[in-house]
């Protein structure tokens, strides 16, 4: 039973001794300094104002960071598999940009607004977005057959170009007010304020989390194409509603929280694999912890950097992001 | 005829119903030969007689039984753990191991996320002993040849300890040498080693290696039997057409069919396939 399993968890745990510093070392970084004696007279019930930036603020943020970084970056691992295209991400299939118009609705009509156990209209539109996308998304893979896995890749792209569409066209019907806030929740960022913000992740990221990665065995036998997969005695169908179901869940929990964050999805799972071999039992752990890593100290940087002010992490991954990206595509050319 | 594990029962298959082209094989019974080779011109319904028996595809009527059942009410792993099937070409979106393509072989025998039983590892080594790789168990598929990497493939799902083993020219893209070898690794399988169904464009190695051969024409069996009555020259002209002399092999005294430079010239005392 051993050997494999030993190797799995050997190549998984520098990436969660990573995630462990970051979630640890994180909260102390920020535009506000904070000393850690303040911080243990609140735990020892002393209120002062440190120790709530501490506790209902910087940590909540950190946890959320590390949450929406890792959903991404699993979500990413599996659709590259799944439609054999280093491209893939959550954008690719446009379950980010129904997020983004649902959330988009939310803003542009403000008598929608409702609130369920602290989740924002906001949110519980995105979710709605993305759950229309991959309900078509799900109804164009149907049957026992389904479509080849090339049309369905289209179809997501060709859904993306379309959402983004959508609200470039209804921006001209909202107040500019309005559309300011807007364009800021575009950009992507984490700025919730307490645990309450995470609480849209917990019913859809979690589960799509779960659903990914019970497949991750069965990913390694895709790589080797789907018929081969299917002699090896794999439900190449129920794979692909799994990562469908999975990875859409998973996203609208990332863009419930924190709003369209690109890069992360498509990075991450490269960085890994070059790491790390291409098991995807190691791999997508692995994506978790280090994208996770990688969005807490992208927001790290983003709320320190111009403090008092913030520049949102959705442009902080991308500018950082993407030269690291071109970086790795190069290398892999030569 | 013995009954084999694998039973076709009125067969009807069409990618696109609204064509022509179907395949329809009313009765056949699979798996009680050691080799059997599907031979037949392109688009004769090789591969996809081939696909309906590894139940990747499943007929528009009739059925496929696996040892007495319907296959189509089966799950995956159930007919995987019986039947193992190499596709023509499988493309490796990444550069893995030849230990780990192999391993993959494990995949209905593995719980859940895959711990490594000494099982495992034994099936593992003794896939790789049979196709002569245990030496090149570290190489990646990018540093093998063709021919190595075929036989990789093939480890992989001997490792999956099938009864039947259904492979699609594994011989395609292979020079002469390692495509008689693996012909002859194929053939040599005893139990506990799987019986082999083999689809090849290779009639020669057919008629050499096999215990019975399959004719196929336009999506029908149009002979089946020992190659002796299969390689005749009545079936070659009615299926390939002329051009054509038949030839006895020097040892076992198999049909093997030999190219002619120029048509209908035919020398004296061979059996001349069509002459115009």
């Amino acid at each position: 039973m051993c050997a494999r399993s030993a190797g799995v968890l050997r190549g998984i745990w520098p990436y969660a001794m990573l995630a462990m510093c970051a979630l640890c070392l994180l909260p102390w970084v920020g535009g506000e300094s904070i000393v850690p004696q303040e911080v243990w007279a609140f735990v020892r019930g002393s209120g002062n104002v440190q120790g709530i930036i501490f506790f209902q603020q910087r940590l909540p943020r950190v946890l959320a960071a590390m949450l929406v970084g890792g959903g991404l970056a699993v979500a990413g691992c599996s659709l590259q598999i799944l439609f054999r295209n280093p491209l893939a991400e959550p954008w690719t299939l446009g379950i980010s940009g129904g997020a983004s118009v649902g959330a988009f609705l939310a803003y542009a009509f403000p008598q929608l607004v409702i609130r369920v156990w602290g989740v924002d209209s906001t949110a519980l539109m995105a979710l709605l977005g993305a759950a229309a996308v991959m309900g078509l998304l799900l109804w164009c893979a149907r049957g026992r057959g389904g479509v080849p896995i090339q049309t369905l890749l289209l179809g997501g792209v060709t859904i993306s170009v379309l959402t983004s569409g959508l609200m470039m066209l209804t921006v001209y019907f909202i107040s500019p007010y309005r559309f300011f806030s807007f364009q800021r929740w575009m950009m992507g960022g984490l700025d919730i304020a307490g645990f309450q913000g995470i609480v849209p992740f917990l019913f859809t990221g979690i589960p799509g989390l779960f659903l990914l990665v019970q497949v991750a065995r069965a990913y390694n036998h895709l790589a080797l194409g789907e018929e081969l997969a299917l002699g090896h005695g794999v439900d190449v169908v129920r794979v692909r509603w799994q990562t469908l179901l999975g990875a859409g869940l998973l996203t609208a929990g990332c863009v419930a929280i924190a709003g369209p964050i690109g890069f992360v999805g498509l990075i991450i799972p490269h960085a890994v694999r070059r790491l790390s071999g291409f098991d995807n039992r190691v791999v997508m752990p692995g994506a978790f912890f280090l994208g996770g890593a990688v969005l807490a100290v992208a927001d790290g940087a983003a709320r320190t950097v111009l403090a008092p002010t913030e520049i949102p992490v959705g442009v902080i991954m991308a500018v950082v992001g993407g030269p690291v990206f071109l970086y790795l595509l190069l290398r892999r050319v030569q | 005829m013995q009954d084999g594990l694998l039973r076709v029962e009125g067969v009807r298959f069409a990618y696109d119903e609204a064509a022509c082209w179907m395949l329809s094989v009313d009765q056949l019974s699979l798996g009680s030969e050691r080799m059997v080779c599907l031979v037949g011109p392109n688009g004769s319904g090789k591969s996809t007689l081939l696909r309906l028996l590894a139940g990747v595809i499943a007929p528009q009527s009739g059925r496929i039984a696996l040892a007495g059942k319907d296959m189509q009410g089966m799950s995956r792993a159930t007919i995987a753990r019986r039947i193992g099937y190499l596709p023509q070409e499988s493309p490796a979106l990444f550069d893995l191991s030849i230990d780990e393509v192999v391993m993959m072989g494990r995949y209905v025998h593995g719980a859940g996320w895959g711990g490594v039983s000494s099982g495992d590892l034994a099936a593992v080594a003794r896939a790789l002993d049979a196709v002569d790789l245990v030496r090149l168990r570290r190489r990646r598929l990018s540093q093998v040849s063709g021919g190595e990497r075929r036989r990789a493939l093939i480890a992989s799902v001997l490792a999956q300890e099938p009864e039947i083993l259904l492979l699609d020219e594994p011989t395609s893209a292979l020079d002469i040498h390692h495509a008689v070898d693996l012909m002859r690794l194929l053939a040599g399988f005893r139990p506990p080693e799987p019986a082999v169904i083999v689809v090849t464009h290779d009639i020669n190695l057919a008629s050499l290696f096999s215990d019975r051969m399959l004719l196929l024409q336009a999506g029908q069996v149009l002979t089946d039997g020992a190659a002796a009555c299969v390689v005749t020259p009545a079936n070659l002209h009615a299926v390939y057409g002329g051009g054509f002399l038949l030839e006895r092999h020097p040892q076992t005294g198999v049909p093997l069919v030999v190219p002619m430079r120029e048509m209908g010239c035919c020398a004296d005392g061979k059996e001349a396939l069509h002459v115009r």
